[in-house]
């Protein structure tokens, strides 16, 4: 199929259906959700899953929950002291060379972050759902789960699991 | 639409220069009757509103100037302590004008000291390999845009979230930067840029880039 199309784009006369489909392509290509974390607000990593990640911090999984909700900590400070007008939602994401962080957070203090790849548009309303309807759903209902302690529930890992596969810009074999 | 401010930080994470272009105007200026109906703290050494939110004063304010005249800090232009004086009941009715604080010139430096580690932590966590540091931080009100150079200076331009062509504005700033700071032979690296050259071109670069013009050759 790839050989097929780049045949095709050697040929002059190009339609607007192989442009289509060459972005359509690229799209499946790249685009990836690469991990989700979620934090009380305390700090305590509440959750954690990847899916496409292909590099570890080179630090245990316990120090990088704590170096990433330190970032965060500080980028909220640093956004709200540099912002030139009062802010409503504040800090909404940042995004390097080669990923784009997702930030949502709740007036309760919980934090949804997703790393995905650049081409991700705005992700607020998807991390919203994550909380509206998984979370409260199946941890802030459930009595056996304990707040502020690491998620154990399988019901609710599995749902997340399913959800974040079913997003539009979720590649499995991202590359 | 409107480009905000402009930093310049060294490799070690040092302020090297700062432009504000544009601070939009987000006071209120009020009179008010003895109780004072605010309850107003010392934060940073300012007065701010802790509570009583109201007509466009918004809690973090901080107390601009009474009467008219500036304040400075937490003292009010003749050094009577702020909150001491609105205490007094004599001193009523009184307008005050309450305002986003400015940054001072040293909170500049500590904000972009910490934006050059926020920077470097944002490439450590980072899901896929070789990473740079952060480039672009979205909030709803600013955009900020990080462009470092392979000598790891960075230039940092803060604008309107709509605000577009910010891109080729950081490689014109680095063309002024390499050209007339550079250049400039009493210029010495790392040290904070006084050239007068230096803020001509940028303020134009600036206009230009507001206006969405885009950078040509030779412009």
């Amino acid at each position: 199929m790839v050989v097929a199309i780049e045949k095709q784009e050697e040929t002059s006369k190009k339609s607007p259906r192989f442009y289509a489909l060459l972005s359509n392509g690229r799209n499946l290509k790249t685009m990836t959700v690469h991990n989700l974390y979620i934090f009380d607000r305390n700090g305590t990593c509440l959750h954690y899953s990847e899916w496409n990640r292909k590099k570890q911090a080179g630090i245990s999984k316990e120090e990088e929950y704590k170096l990433m909700y330190g970032m965060l900590f500080s980028i909220r400070s640093f956004v709200s002291k540099m912002s030139p007008l009062d802010m409503k939602d504040g800090f909404l994401a940042f995004q390097t060379s080669r990923y784009k962080l997702h930030y949502y957070e709740t007036p309760t203090g919980v934090k949804v972050v997703m790393n995905t790849d650049l081409g991700v548009p705005n992700c607020r309303d998807i991390l919203h759902q994550i909380y509206s309807t998984l979370y409260v759903e199946y941890i802030v209902k459930n009595p056996l789960c304990a707040l502020g302690e690491t998620l154990q529930s399988e019901l609710f890992n599995s749902r997340l699991e399913s959800f974040i596969r079913a997003l539009p810009f979720f590649s499995a074999r991202a590359g | 639409m409107a480009i905000f401010s402009v930093y310049v930080v060294n490799k070690a994470g040092g302020l090297i220069y700062q432009y504000d272009n544009y601070v939009p105007r987000a006071e209120a200026e009020k009179t008010f009757s003895f109780p004072l109906d605010l309850v107003l703290k010392i934060h940073d050494e300012k007065v701010v509103v802790s509570f009583g939110q109201r007509d466009g004063i918004r809690v973090g304010h901080a107390v601009l100037s009474i009467n008219g005249v500036d304040v400075n800090g937490k003292y009010t232009a003749d050094g009577k302590e702020i909150i001491e004086y609105l205490k007094d009941a004599t001193n009523y009715p009184v307008s005050i004008r309450f305002g986003r604080a400015r940054l001072t010139s040293n909170e500049k430096l500590m904000l972009a000291s910490m934006f050059h580690s926020l920077f470097a932590i944002g490439s450590q966590l980072s899901p896929e390999v070789g990473s740079s540091g952060i480039e672009i931080l979205e909030t709803d009100t600013f955009k900020l845009h990080c462009f470092q150079t392979l000598t790891g200076i960075k230039f940092i331009v803060m604008a309107d979230p709509r605000q577009a062509g910010i891109d080729s504005l950081l490689r014109k700033i680095y063309e002024i930067y390499s050209d007339f700071a550079l250049k400039n032979p009493f210029y010495s690296l790392e040290m904070p840029i006084r050239c007068e050259l230096f803020d001509q071109n940028l303020k134009s670069a600036l206009e230009i880039a507001e206006k969405a013009g885009t950078f040509g050759p030779g412009s």
